[in-house]
């Protein structure tokens, strides 16, 4: 559990010598992204309106607390991560495409993206702590740089570029070894949950209600089939 | 519970006879939504600085001391605790022998323009748009929002208002049980919904658990929020059976082993649960669970008719007269 403070644009040895558990602070500019900056870009074929894997190479799944007070004035208050393993569908591309090194997010992100994305392209999942130490984090970003696309995407879900010093802390969760700390801890808690289970006996009915569950099933959906190697 | 007089003093003026006045109102709704965003409930940061002092595994005890260190920035710098500030709602108590100036449209008026500039002014993110086009008005206010939810209290010449502020999409369930089910088809269902969310720490654990039981579906649910949301932490039902089932629940809540944000941890994944019930079908028991994350926001203002207003540590949302039974 080391602690590292790190400049952007990331440099790929900072990258591959973190570990998961250890805690990183980053100076430099970020900027945010969730689903519709994703579609945007991927599908609508913008391309993003700064050199991402020069000026800008950590990306944060989320969107701040924030308001537009004037045109092109923003005032930003907190910001934290929403959960990541539901861009799946998005990120391999998008790090490989703009020379992304670090996503900063929540939850993690399937073991399957670390192993066969992050390994190869020299990337790494930083999640936010608590998850949602908002304050802390919005007291860290010095300034708003711009709000990319928010006529299109709306101001929430437009790409925000930030300037931040000592951002943090982040713990790494995947790191370029593969490793996945959220799996680590999940695997570790499961044998509790059947010790529960196994004093419970099945409901009388199977499903009449929302809830369907089962310990192989989480909530991320795992790797998409057909994506062999 | 000991009150504390609010700072709403600028506005602090008598009551005319015709009842608390608009301003008056709008005044203590902003309130309501400042303290819910900038400043966790006094119960909640006990809670939390106790588990952090207890927690022995390093990564959860770091996870504790950063979420103590958030709520005193949050505080001290008025900024919202979490980025996702949910869908700021409201839940009013009203007193029986209180009158509104320009009566309860006003009342609502006065919760629309509040929670729109609150918004603004501490820039809160503006979650609410519309569920098809995703238009966003960028002010929290739309068709059915802020949703307020209403109750009225007998013998009472105040209207409470409790702003609550929560985000995720992670850790609300419901299941329909059915007459054979019962105690221990409660404690799976519980079971399920922490597998389900409390895993991977997607319910921002340290969380406070309600669990709604009976009424109808709909019912239940809202309960089950209610219960989160508006009772504080260590409050036990009056009803023994309940009490001793919300007992038993955050016993195995924190029997798993899941710490602070889902690492596995010693201080435990709930700091409490709480559990409502309303009278049911007799062959069912719908039940709802909300899990309410470490972002724990509440803020209770009180206006009373003289022009008084105080805020208050905790709700009176659950009173012995909500929740009394028999024929009146
Ligand atoms: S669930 Fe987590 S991220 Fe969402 S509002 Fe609560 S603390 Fe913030």
């Amino acid at each position: 559990m080391t602690t590292h403070r790190l400049s952007i644009p990331l440099q790929e040895d900072d990258v591959r010598q973190l570990r998961i558990s250890d805690v990183v602070y980053l100076d430099g500019t970020v900027h945010t992204g969730r689903a519709l900056v994703y579609e945007h870009v991927l599908q609508g074929q913008n391309q993003p309106l700064l050199d991402l894997a020069n000026e800008s190479n950590v990306q944060m799944h989320g969107a701040p607390a924030g308001v537009e007070d004037a045109p092109g004035e923003y005032r930003l208050s907190s910001i934290q991560a929403t959960a990541s393993f539901r861009y799946w569908k998005y990120v391999p591309d998008y790090v490989e495409r703009f020379g992304i090194r670090a996503i900063i997010g929540k939850g993690g992100m399937d073991k399957w993206v670390y192993e066969d994305v992050f390994a190869k392209t020299g990337t790494v999942f930083l999640t936010t702590v608590g998850y949602g130490i908002a304050a802390l984090y919005g007291r860290a970003v010095k300034r708003v740089i711009d709000v990319h696309w928010k006529e299109e995407l709306g101001l929430p879900e437009a790409m925000w570029v930030l300037d931040v010093e000592n951002f943090g802390p982040f713990i790494v969760d995947g790191d370029c070894t593969g490793a996945s700390l959220a799996a680590e801890h999940v695997d570790s808690v499961n044998k509790n949950f059947a010790r529960e289970y196994a004093k419970l006996p099945e409901y009388v009915l199977k499903r009449i209600g929302e809830i369907d569950h089962s310990l192989a099933n989480e909530v991320i959906v795992g790797k998409p089939a057909g994506d062999g190697d | 519970m000991t009150d504390t007089t609010g700072g709403l003093g600028s506005v602090l003026s008598p009551v005319a006879g015709g009842g608390i006045p608009e301003t008056l109102l709008e005044e203590a709704a902003y309130e309501a939504h400042r303290l819910a965003a900038t400043t966790l409930p006094d119960d909640v940061k006990r809670a939390f600085v106790g588990m952090r002092d207890r927690e022995q595994e390093e990564l959860p005890k770091r996870v504790l001391e950063a979420i103590v260190d958030n709520f005193h920035a949050a505080e001290d710098d008025q900024r919202p605790v979490c980025a996702d500030v949910g869908v700021p709602r409201i839940y009013a108590v009203i007193g029986n022998e209180t009158a509104i100036a320009g009566g309860f449209v006003s009342f609502e008026r006065a919760v629309r323009r509040a929670t729109g500039r609150i918004t603004s002014d501490l820039a809160l993110r503006s979650n609410r748009c519309h569920p098809i086009t995703r238009r966003n008005p960028g002010n929290n206010v739309g068709v059915f929002a802020p949703n307020i939810e209403y109750r009225v209290e007998p013998d009472a010449d105040y209207i409470e208002i409790c702003a609550v502020h929560k985000g995720g999409a992670f850790g609300t369930d419901f299941r329909m049980l059915v007459d054979g089910d019962g105690l221990p088809g409660i404690r799976k269902a519980v079971l399920d919904a922490i597998a389900e969310f409390g895993r991977r720490g997607l319910t921002c654990p340290p969380v406070v658990i309600g669990v709604g039981l009976g009424g109808t579906k709909d019912q239940s649910f809202s309960i089950a929020k209610q219960a989160a949301q508006l009772r504080p932490i260590g409050d036990r039902h009056p009803d023994p059976d309940v009490a001793a089932l919300e007992d038993e629940l955050l016993e195995m809540a924190n029997s798993l082993g899941i710490g602070a944000m889902g690492y596995v941890g010693t201080a435990g994944y709930a700091t409490d649960v709480h559990v409502e019930i309303a009278y049911t079908h007799s062959a069912l028991t719908p039940m709802g669970v909300h899990q309410l994350c470490q972002a724990t926001r509440r803020g209770v203002v009180r206006v009373h008719m003289d022009g008084r207003t105080e805020t208050r540590p905790t709700p009176s949302w659950f009173s012995d007269y909500s929740r009394r039974m028999g024929v009146e």
